[in-house]
C-alpha cells in the first residue's frame, strides 16, 4: 500500500497536471463530439444519435454564416492594423532610448488587464459623443479590435527581439550593411516568426471577442455576437462545427509551426 | 577617394572615451604599423575593447582621432570601413548558412560572384564541407573558424579581434593561435588582437601594447615586454615577478648598485629606469637558482642570502618554490627539474641570478600592481 | 588630405548602444506614435467621456444632456449591490483557484517538461483560440443533470457538502449555479493565469533547486524559500490578468448561471443596450470599475515598478 502512495507522491505532479490538462481539453473534445450528433431539440446538449448532418450543412442558418463572413473580415484588418502598429511600438521599445518608458509600460499593460466591459463601455461613451450615436458599426468595431490587441502585439514581438543576439546587427554594419539592409537582412527575418505569432495571436483575439464588440457594433452582428444572442432559443450543432473548424485550425497551425523544429532535430 | 579605399597605418591620437564620469580610454596615442600583428592586452575593463569598438566603428569617440594612413576615419559609419571585426561571440547569423554568412559583407558590397572567393576563403579554414550547413550545427571551433573567414575575405585593411578565442578550450585555443599566426603572415593584413591571455598575446602578437585604466602601460615586442618591463604592473601581468623595494647607491660605468635590505643587487645601466632615489629591482622566476645557505655561487651573480623554503611544488617540467626572506617577503623562484637535488621545505637557501637578467623599476609604485588574480586572467 | 567626418545620417538601429548622444533621435517616437497615439484615443480620452457620460441624464430618443446628476453612482451601489457582490465573490474564487491549478502546472511545464515545454504551453493555449463562447456551452453538456459528472459528485456526498457552502441548491444539480459560474470562469481564465506563470518560472535556474535541496533538504521547504520568491512576479502578474477581466466577465454568468448569479457586467450591458434610459448609468458603473483597475494597476507599480509589466 505505501508503495503506491510512494508512487503517487513522486508523480503528483504528473497527476495533477494530466487532470489540470484533461480539464482544459475536455469542451474541446466535446464540442468535436457535439458536431457529430443530431439533438433532439433545439440544444445540442444531449447525445441523440450520430449524424453528419450539420457539417454537410454548415450554413443552415444564413444569418450565422454572414456572421462568420463578418468575423473574419474584421479580424483580418484588425490584424493587419494591430501587428503593424504594435510591432514599431516593440522595435521602439527594444532598441532604442526613449523618455517616458514607464508611462509607456503602464499604458500597454492596462488594455490587457482591464474588464473588456469597461473598454466596451467607455468606447461606445466616446463614439455617441464624437461621431454621433448612429456611428457605431464595421469601422467602430475595428478600432476597437485594433486597441485591445496592441498590447498583445507589442509583448510577443518584444519577447522574440528579446532574445535576439544584439551583436548581429553590430556584426551586420560591420559586414558593410548600411542601416536599411540590416533590418532587411538580419532584423526582419529573425524577427519575422514572432511578427507571425503576433498576427495570428491578434487575429484569434478578433474573432473571438465578445463583449467590446457587442458595445460598439450597433446593427452589426459578428459570430459570437450571433451565438450568444441565439443561446437563449437554441443552440443548433452547426455551433460545434464551426467551433470544431476553428480548433482543428488552430492545431494544424501548431503542428506546422513544431515541423521546422523536427527537421532540425531528424537533420542533425 | 572614399573611406573604403583608405590604405595605411592604423593611427590614434589623443582616442578617448568617456561614459558620463567614467573614463574608459584616456587620451591613446598609438600607431600600428600596416601588416604587423598587434595585440591589446589587459584586464577585463581597461579599455581594450572599446578601443576596439572605436576603430571599427560601433563606438563614438569622445575626442581624438583615427587615422587609416592618410584618411581620417574618427566618426565614420562602421559600414563606411574598410575594418572588420572576428566578435567574441562570433556573431554568425543564425538564419544563413555558412556560405551565405561568409559571402555577406562581398553582398553588400555589390559583389555579384562571390563563388570563388567564399570556396577559397573555406578552403582557407578548412570548412569546404560544412558550407551548407547553420551556424547552429557547428562546433565552438568551427563557428571560429567561419566568423575569421567571414571577416577575411573582405580582405580589410585592419582585422579585429575582440578575445576570440575565449570560448574554445585550451587544446583547441593553442591550436587557433598558431593557425590566425599562420593565416595573418600568409595574408599579410594588419590585425588587431585584444585579449586578457598574456600566453595568448605573446604567442601570436609582433607587438604588444599593455592596457590598464585606459592607458597603455607599455608598446613592445613580447621578449621587450616580458624580459624588459617598463613598470610594475607589466612586470606583474606577463609572467611573474620578484619585486624588492630598494634604493640606487651608486653608478660606474654601465653597472647600477642597488641596495635593498642589506644587500647589494647589480644591474645594467641600461635596464634600470631611475637614475637614483628609490627602485625596484625585478627577476623573473625562471632566472633564479636556489643554493644551499652557505653554498657557492656563480661569480658575478646577485646573491640573496637567508632565505628559508616556504613552499615546494613540483610541475613536472619544473618546480617552483616560495622563499620567504629575512625581511618577511616571499620570493618565487622556478628551477627547472634537470636532475639537481630539490629543496624541501625549511631548508635554508640562497637565491643568486645573473644581474643582467634584472630590470630596474621607477621606486614609487604599488609593486602589487597587476598582480592581482582577476577571473578572467586566470583562465 | 582628404579629412572625411561622417554625414548628417538618420539614426540607426545599428547604433543603438549609445552612440550618438549629440543629436537627439526622433526616431523611436516616430515608431511609437501610432501605437501611443491609437491608445491613448481609444483608450484613455474615453475614459474622460464615460465620465461626462455618466452625470447624463436623458434618453435615446431626446438625447442626453450633462446634468451633474451623482445619483447615478449611489444608484449603482444601492440597486445594484447583489451583483456587485457577486462579481467580486466569483472574481476572488476564479483567481485563487486559477492560481491554485495553475502554478502546479506551469511549474511541471517549466522543470519537466524538457524538449516539449513549447508544445505543451502551445496546447494549453490552443483551446483559447476556439470561440471561447462555445467551449463554455460545451460546459452545459458536461456539466448537465443527467450526466457523468453530476451523478459522480452527487453519489460521492461532493454535491451535499457544496450545497451547505451555498454553490448548489440541490445536490442534484450542477448547472445553473454559483458552482458552474465559478467553474465556467476559471474554465476561461486558467491560461491567463498560467502564461504569466510560466514565463517566470521559465527564468528560474534549475540548478537553485539543487542548491536548495542541498541546503534546506526539504521539497517543501525548498519550494517556500527558493521557487517562491522568484515566482512572485509572475505570480502577481497572473493574479491581475487574471482577477480584473474577470470582474467584468459576464459570459460565464450569462450562460452557465441563473437569474440568481447575475454580474455587474450584464447590468452594464443591459442598461446600455436595452434600456432606453439606462446610458449614464451603465457609464457609471464602468467609470467606478476603471477607476478600480487603474488603483489596483497603478498600486502595483508603484510597489513593484513597471518593467516586469510586460
Amino acid at each position: 500500500m505505501s508503495k503506491s502512495l510512494d508512487w503517487i507522491k513522486s508523480h503528483l505532479l504528473l497527476f495533477v497536471s494530466t487532470l489540470i490538462f484533461i480539464f482544459l481539453v475536455a469542451p474541446n473534445a466535446v464540442m468535436l463530439l457535439f458536431s457529430f450528433n443530431q439533438p433532439a431539440n433545439k440544444y445540442n446538449f444531449i447525445w441523440n444519435k450520430f449524424s453528419t448532418n450539420a457539417w454537410e450543412h454548415p450554413c443552415a442558418s444564413a444569418d450565422m454564416c454572414s456572421s462568420i463572413k463578418l468575423s473574419v473580415g474584421i479580424a483580418i484588418i484588425a490584424m493587419i492594423g494591430s501587428t503593424v502598429l504594435g510591432t514599431m511600438v516593440a522595435f521602439a521599445m527594444m532598441r532604442h532610448r526613449f523618455r517616458g518608458r514607464s508611462l509607456l509600460n503602464v499604458l500597454l499593460f492596462l488594455p490587457m488587464a482591464a474588464p473588456e466591459v469597461t473598454m466596451g463601455i467607455t468606447l461606445m461613451t466616446f463614439f455617441y459623443n464624437t461621431s454621433g450615436s448612429n456611428s457605431l458599426g464595421f469601422g467602430t468595431i475595428i478600432i476597437a479590435h485594433v486597441m485591445f490587441s496592441l498590447s498583445y502585439v507589442v509583448v510577443t514581438v518584444k519577447a522574440r527581439l528579446a532574445g535576439m543576439d544584439p551583436t548581429l546587427e553590430k556584426a551586420a554594419a560591420d559586414l558593410y550593411a548600411t542601416p536599411v539592409q540590416t533590418f532587411r537582412r538580419v532584423t526582419l527575418p529573425l524577427v519575422l516568426p514572432g511578427i507571425l505569432a503576433a498576427a495570428l495571436l491578434s487575429f484569434a483575439l478578433s474573432i473571438d471577442d465578445y463583449i467590446i464588440t457587442v458595445l460598439t457594433a450597433g446593427n452589426e452582428v459578428t459570430f459570437p455576437m450571433y451565438v450568444y444572442a441565439s443561446f437563449q432559443h437554441s443552440v443548433p450543432a452547426q455551433i460545434d462545427v464551426i467551433g470544431s473548424t476553428m480548433l482543428l485550425i488552430t492545431l494544424a497551425g501548431i503542428a506546422f509551426a513544431q515541423v521546422p523544429q523536427i527537421i532540425k532535430t531528424r537533420r542533425a | 577617394m572614399t573611406t573604403l579605399d583608405a590604405v595605411g597605418d592604423l593611427r590614434l591620437t589623443g582616442l578617448t572615451k568617456r561614459f558620463g564620469s567614467f573614463t574608459a580610454v584616456d587620451d591613446l596615442d598609438l600607431t600600428i604599423p600596416q601588416g604587423s600583428f598587434f595585440a591589446l592586452l589587459g584586464a577585463s575593463g581597461c579599455g581594450k575593447t572599446t578601443t576596439l569598438r572605436m576603430v571599427s566603428g560601433l563606438e563614438d569617440p569622445t575626442a581624438g582621432r583615427i587615422y587609416l594612413g592618410d584618411t581620417e576615419v574618427t566618426h565614420t559609419k562602421p559600414y563606411k570601413r574598410p575594418v572588420n571585426t572576428v566578435f567574441q561571440n562570433y556573431a554568425l547569423f543564425p538564419h544563413l548558412n555558412i556560405y551565405d554568412n561568409v559571402a555577406f559583407g562581398l553582398r553588400r558590397r555589390g559583389v555579384k560572384d562571390v563563388r570563388k572567393q567564399v570556396e577559397d576563403i573555406l578552403a582557407l579554414v578548412e570548412l569546404g564541407h560544412l558550407a551548407k550547413r547553420k551556424p547552429t550545427q557547428l562546433s565552438g571551433g568551427q563557428q571560429q573558424r567561419v566568423a575569421v573567414a567571414r571577416a577575411l575575405i573582405n580582405q580589410p585593411q585592419v582585422l579585429l579581434l575582440d578575445e576570440p578565442l575565449g570560448a574554445l578550450d585550451l587544446k583547441l585555443r593553442r591550436q587557433m593561435q598558431i593557425e590566425l599566426k599562420r593565416i595573418q603572415t600568409e595574408v599579410g593584413l594588419t590585425f588587431v588582437h585584444v585579449t586578457h591571455d598574456q600566453e595568448e598575446a605573446m604567442t601570436m602578437a609582433d607587438t604588444i601594447a599593455v592596457m590598464n585604466a585606459g592607458r597603455i602601460e607599455q608598446l613592445g615586442s613580447p621578449e621587450e615586454l616580458y624580459e624588459n618591463p617598463a613598470t610594475t604592473f607589466v612586470a606583474n601581468f606577463l609572467g611573474q615577478s620578484n619585486l624588492v623595494a630598494g634604493t640606487v647607491a651608486g653608478k660606474e660605468g654601465d653597472v647600477v648598485t642597488v641596495e635593498a635590505h642589506g644587500h647589494r643587487v647589480a644591474l645594467p645601466s641600461a635596464r634600470c629606469r631611475p637614475d637614483s632615489g628609490a627602485a625596484i629591482i625585478g627577476v623573473r622566476p625562471e632566472k633564479v637558482q636556489l643554493v644551499a645557505a652557505g653554498g657557492a655561487a656563480p661569480d658575478g651573480h646577485n646573491l640573496l642570502a637567508g632565505g628559508v623554503v616556504s613552499d615546494a611544488s613540483f610541475i613536472g617540467v619544473s618546480t617552483q618554490y616560495l622563499v620567504k626572506m629575512p625581511w618577511g617577503q616571499e620570493l618565487a623562484v622556478f628551477e627547472q627539474n634537470t636532475g639537481k637535488e630539490i629543496f624541501r621545505p625549511g631548508s635554508e637557501v640562497s637565491l643568486h641570478w645573473d644581474p643582467t637578467q634584472t630590470f630596474g623599476l621607477d621606486g614609487g609604485q604599488d609593486i602589487e600592481a597587476g598582480a592581482e588574480i582577476d577571473d578572467e586572467a586566470a583562465k | 588630405m582628404t579629412a572625411v567626418t561622417a554625414p548628417a545620417a538618420p539614426p540607426s538601429l545599428a547604433e543603438a548602444a549609445g552612440d550618438h548622444q549629440k543629436k537627439r533621435n526622433y526616431l523611436p517616437y516616430v515608431l511609437l506614435a501610432p501605437g501611443v497615439a491609437w491608445l491613448v484615443v481609444f483608450f484613455l480620452i474615453p475614459i474622460f467621456y464615460a465620465v461626462s457620460a455618466s452625470v447624463q441624464t436623458g434618453s435615446l430618443d431626446m438625447g442626453f444632456k450633462v446634468t451633474w446628476d451623482w445619483a447615478n453612482y449611489q444608484s449603482t451601489f444601492s440597486t445594484y449591490n447583489t451583483e456587485i457582490i457577486h462579481s467580486l465573490i466569483y472574481s476572488v474564487a476564479c483567481t485563487v483557484i486559477c492560481l491554485l491549478l495553475g502554478f502546479p502546472l506551469a511549474y511541471f511545464i517549466a522543470f519537466r517538461g524538457g524538449k516539449w515545454k513549447n508544445l505543451l504551453m502551445a496546447l494549453v493555449i490552443a483551446p483559447a483560440f476556439t470561440s471561447f463562447l462555445i467551449r463554455t456551452i460545451a460546459w452545459e453538456t458536461i456539466l448537465s443533470d443527467h450526466g457523468w459528472v453530476t451523478r459522480v459528485l452527487s453519489d460521492t456526498k461532493v454535491s451535499s457538502v457544496m450545497v451547505h457552502l451555498g454553490l448548489l441548491t440541490n445536490s442534484h444539480q450542477l448547472l445553473n449555479t454559483p458552482f458552474s459560474v465559478i467553474f465556467g470562469m476559471v474554465y476561461n481564465f486558467l491560461p491567463f493565469t498560467v502564461l504569466p506563470l510560466y514565463t517566470s518560472l521559465e527564468k528560474i535556474d534549475p540548478r537553485l533547486h539543487e542548491a536548495g535541496a542541498d541546503l534546506y533538504s526539504s521539497a517543501y521547504k525548498t519550494w517556500r524559500y527558493v521557487t517562491w520568491p522568484l515566482a512572485l512576479p509572475g505570480v502577481i502578474a497572473g493574479t491581475l490578468l487574471t482577477f480584473i477581466p474577470a470582474v467584468g466577465d459576464y459570459i460565464n454568468a450569462y450562460m452557465l448561471g441563473s437569474p440568481n448569479t447575475q454580474v455587474i457586467g450584464q447590468v452594464i450591458e443591459n442598461e446600455a443596450l436595452r434600456d432606453v434610459f439606462g446610458y449614464p448609468i451603465a457609464s457609471a458603473m464602468g467609470v467606478i470599475l476603471t477607476f478600480g483597475t487603474l488603483a489596483i494597476v497603478l498600486g502595483y507599480v508603484k510597489k513593484a515598478g513597471s518593467e516586469d509589466l510586460l
